[in-house]
């Protein structure tokens, strides 16, 4: 393991994603699902369910929650784990809303991807 | 001997005085109507769902035929009377019929204000009254653009509502601030006119009309600041004025409307008034609760009780129009002897004012949230002292009092002469003492006897709540399955709800019927946008957050995250033009599989999702739209060659598959529905184990529903056999119809139709011929909106970020 290296990436505006929706952001490797809440809050996780590698970014969003479009898993979008009788956890991201902004720490996501 | 009444005028006053009448006073009076209009008696509340599409006028009739003949009544549709003449006791009408009385009501209602303005007598301007002004409006819309509503008040904001939903661009012009200023403060003003503005209506408030554009026709409306708004139509929508000139002729006293006391009489003791054209104590009413309470005084006193009096009305108001949540009443001016408690609640879209003098409540306004309006209404017109309330009044009787959260409560607390129905001026006390005396146990038969809810519908839940205070456990509805975790109701429950409450958004469905969960689940989400899309046609704007990745973006997900796409073959058939086409998009975008399906066209696997749009802008080109093969509707349509080459075949099966799927393609299901046709009883197609098939006979067409051929197979259970392709089309479309409007979501029909009953749909669809016509044109309705091709929406632009990833990164820190 390196050491950590925070690596901020300015992404796009808090508005280029639908409320209970997310978009890709593609980054060295792989893929960063982002997701907005009903509430404006923006979560960025690795596009990849625990499960089968279900693209999360294409679930239906509620509640804090996303649920993997290929076998319904449910994935917590704060802590990556999932919900309920399940077991997986997917990696998150760092990712910060300033001013209608979103950036996400690609220095930890390239890190964690190494 | 029998009296003569007549009665001049059709509305819904006179209407409800006659029916009231009939039932105090059975046989003693032989009544003549006389109507203007050349129709029944309807619900003239009720004429905004029917400008926008909602309703049509045979669902807004009070009284048919039927019931005139019944109560010997004779209706002179199409007469207006001109002349009264006192001496002699008779009435006369334009065509010159006449006809003597003992009694004359008038009910001659109002007349539109139309403002003098330059050109306000062009071709295109309009009033909005009657149905006739509604037809006018409706033909406008189908041919032209471009409509114009002068007078932001209740019904100006209802007309651009429906013509909006008709599909015009709408302006509405208000000489005032603020929207509906004579109801409304200035905060719920202008809620109101974000919301209408919202729904991509105009909205121009301090608007001076200066002229009406245009030769013979109607071209535009000029203001006085010299904006010109282009219009092709132009409804006054300002106000009403009492019609009294056949009253003044006649000599009666007259004020602002015909003057009546508290009998209803005028100064002719054998003539009275009632309705709109009434002026009471000083007031002229133009909503339906003091009307009909002024019809019940009259009935009373022509019935023979001269107890019967009539003391004048508080009116509260409510603005039917979809989506929008409105209460008002009474005084709200600001004043130095007044004082006001507020509630706002910006992100839930709530605006609540209570105007209190000496500790009672003398004025109400609610937006967003009006299910206490009644309450509130309740204390205004009994003066109640709300000292005592005052900290947690503004929260509503939930909270008032530290009443429990019971959903009964609210209703147990009302007084007898609480109105329950507002539309129809129904009180508890006679919905309570209707349920006790005459053994009533369904909403549909407290509906039945005493009206309540049976006009708009909104109090819907209140009667229920009444019902099972009547009843006790006896009103318990069978223990339900809930929808998801997220609510205790079960999915009829929730549809019955959507359509009682006029539900029209997933936040208000989750608002409304108090869902646990901030924003659904992907259980309940999707089900509630489907049935948002089934119960509103054209009004629903769809969620596609709430809707299943294939749907949301018109492909199938596969394991990889890669998607498949399908074009539709109409019945089956292509041609060598479309497999070119298909080959070349395959070629140009490395698509790896190409298949053959089981529902005969073809399928295109491993498709980026970023390439879709591209990819089906190709096959739009050689005139291909979506399959739809990921949808929860119609799916295929498969056929045989039938008569076109089969040696056995006995109709065009091809021909009538492809009409079939002409017609279906497009619509939203509960579940997915597959279809197919067979030329002959050798079944080529299949047809015997699909949602709906057609099996082709020599006689005609035996039609079969409810078969499946996937995780259970299930034959087909007959429908019953047509003679011609025209049946055919309506019976499958009207089974359709049914299973969207009564199966649960993710519920095939064979599932529905086991539920309930094979032969209730039958009933429902063969023997009941009615029922099957409104199912087939509902259905039909809501084609108009659903048969737009989503490839090709998409392939414009639509929803373009779905397909593009919100940012690249990858190569420019590879390089690094």
């Amino acid at each position: 393991m390196n050491t950590q290296t925070e690596r901020w990436i300015d992404v796009g505006y808090l508005n280029d994603i639908p409320r209970r929706g997310a978009r890709c952001v593609k980054v060295p490797g792989y893929t960063v699902a982002l997701f907005r809440t009903g509430d404006d809050q923006v979560f960025a996780l690795e596009d990849k369910c625990p499960h089968k590698n279900g693209p999360l970014s294409q679930g239906i969003v509620h509640d804090g929650c996303v649920t993997c479009p290929l076998h319904n898993w449910v994935i917590s979008l704060a802590t990556g784990e999932a919900q309920g009788a399940d077991e997986g956890k997917v990696a998150t991201i760092p990712v910060k809303l300033e001013g209608g902004r979103i950036s996400i720490d690609i220095g930890v996501a390239a890190v964690r991807a190494a | 001997m029998k009296k003569k009444l007549v009665v001049i005028g059709n509305g819904m006053a006179p209407g409800r005085a006659l029916e009231t009448l009939f039932k105090k006073a059975p046989g003693d009076f032989d009544v003549t109507i006389f109507n203007a209009e050349p129709r029944v008696n309807y619900d003239r509340i009720m004429l905004s769902p029917v400008l926008s599409g909602e309703k049509t006028f045979e669902d807004i009739v009070i009284h048919d035929d039927a019931w005139y003949a019944e109560h010997g009544v004779t209706l002179l549709k199409g007469e207006k009377i001109v002349h009264i003449d006192r001496e002699k006791k008779t009435v006369m009408s334009e065509n010159g019929v006449t006809s003597p009385y003992d009694h004359l009501m008038i009910a001659t209602g109002s007349t539109p204000i139309v403002i003098p303005v330059p050109g306000h007598d062009k071709n295109g301007v309009v009033t909005y009254r009657d149905l006739d002004d509604v037809d006018q409006m409706l033909e406008a819309a189908k041919k032209r653009k471009n409509a114009v509503v002068i007078g932001g008040g209740l019904l100006g904001l209802e007309a651009a509502a429906g013509l909006q939903m008709q599909g015009m661009n709408v302006t509405v012009l208000h000489l005032m601030p603020t929207l509906m200023e004579r109801q409304l403060d200035p905060a719920a003003g202008y809620l109101l006119q974000r919301a209408i503005e919202d729904r991509d209506i105009r909205v121009i408030t301090k608007a001076n009309t200066h002229e009406i554009l245009g030769d013979d026709e109607v071209t535009g409306v000029a203001l006085d600041d010299g904006t010109v708004i282009p219009a092709d139509i132009v409804v006054m929508a300002v106000g009403i004025k009492p019609s009294t000139a056949v009253a003044e002729a006649a000599g009666l006293e007259i004020g602002r409307g015909i003057i009546v006391d508290d009998a209803m009489r005028t100064s002719d003791p054998d003539i009275s008034a009632v309705g709109e054209c009434a002026e009471h104590r000083g007031m002229c009413y133009g909503l339906v609760a003091p009307l009909y309470d002024m019809a019940k005084t009259l009935a009373a006193r022509l019935a023979g009780d001269e107890t019967a009096a009539y003391t004048g009305s508080v009116t509260s108001t409510k603005l039917k129009v979809t989506g929008i949540d409105l209460f008002s009443a009474g005084d709200f001016a600001e004043a130095p002897d007044r004082e006001e408690i507020v509630l706002r609640d910006a992100a839930a879209g709530v605006y609540k004012r209570l105007v209190l003098k000496d500790n009672r409540i003398i004025g109400v306004v609610l937006y967003g949230e009006t299910k206490d309006g009644a309450w509130f209404f309740q204390m205004m017109k009994d003066g109640t002292d709300v000292s005592e309330l005052r900290e947690t009044l503004i929260f509503g009787q939930g909270y008032a009092g530290g009443a429990p959260l019971d959903p009964t409560a609210a209703v147990a607390a009302l007084p007898d002469d609480g109105e329950i129905c507002g539309c129809n001026g129904i009180c508890k006390g006679d919905i309570v003492s209707a349920i006790a005396e005459q053994g009533l146990s369904t909403i549909d038969d407290v509906r039945a006897v005493t009206k309540a809810s049976g006009s708009c519908g909104s109090c819907t839940g209140l009667v229920e709540q009444l019902l099972a205070l009547a009843l006790g456990d006896a009103y318990n509805p069978a223990a339900v399955q809930p929808m998801c975790p997220c609510t205790d109701l079960g999915h009829d429950d929730v549809r019955r709800l959507i359509v009682a409450k006029e539900l029209k958004t997933i936040p208000a469905v989750m608002q409304e019927l108090e869902w646990k969960t901030s924003c659904g689940c992907a259980k309940c989400r999707p089900a509630l946008n489907y049935y948002l899309v089934a119960t509103w046609p054209g009004e629903y704007e769809d969620d596609y957050q709430s809707r299943f990745i294939n749907e949301r973006v018109h492909a199938n997900i596969q394991k990889d995250g890669t998607y498949s796409v399908i074009p539709r073959m109409w019945g089956g058939m292509t041609t060598p033009g479309e497999l070119r086409a298909i080959a070349d998009v395959a070629e140009k975008f490395n698509i790896p599989s190409v298949k053959v399906t089981g529902g005969q066209r073809i399928d295109l696997l491993g498709v980026q999702k970023e390439d879709l749009p591209a990819v089906w802008a190709d096959l739009n080109a050689a005139g291909m739209v979506s399959g739809a093969a990921y949808a929860k509707g119609l799916r295929t349509v498969k056929t045989c060659v039938g008569t076109d080459w089969c040696r056995f075949g006995t109709q065009d099966s091809t021909g009538l598959g492809i009409k079939i799927e002409k017609m279906m393609w497009g619509s939203w299901t509960p579940h997915k529905v597959k279809m197919a046709v067979s030329g002959c009883p050798r079944n080529c197609a299949e047809a015997t184990c699909k949602d709906f098939g057609v099996i082709c006979v020599d006689s005609g067409y035996e039609l079969h529903f409810a078969g499946a051929a996937g995780m259970h197979i299930k034959g087909t259970e007959i429908l019953c056999t047509v003679a011609t392709e025209e049946e055919a089309l309506e019976y499958c479309a009207a089974t359709v119809q049914l299973y969207r409007e009564q199966g649960r979501y993710l519920e095939r029909i064979y599932k529905w139709a086991d539920r309930v009953g094979h032969d209730t749909v039958r009933a429902q669809i063969v023997e009941d011929q009615e029922r099957r016509n409104l199912l087939y044109r509902r259905f039909l309705y809501s084609q108009k909106f659903a048969q737009i091709d989503p490839w090709a929406e998409r392939v414009a632009g639509k929803d373009w970020r779905e397909f593009t990833p919100m940012s690249d990164i990858s190569r420019l820190e590879a390089a690094e």
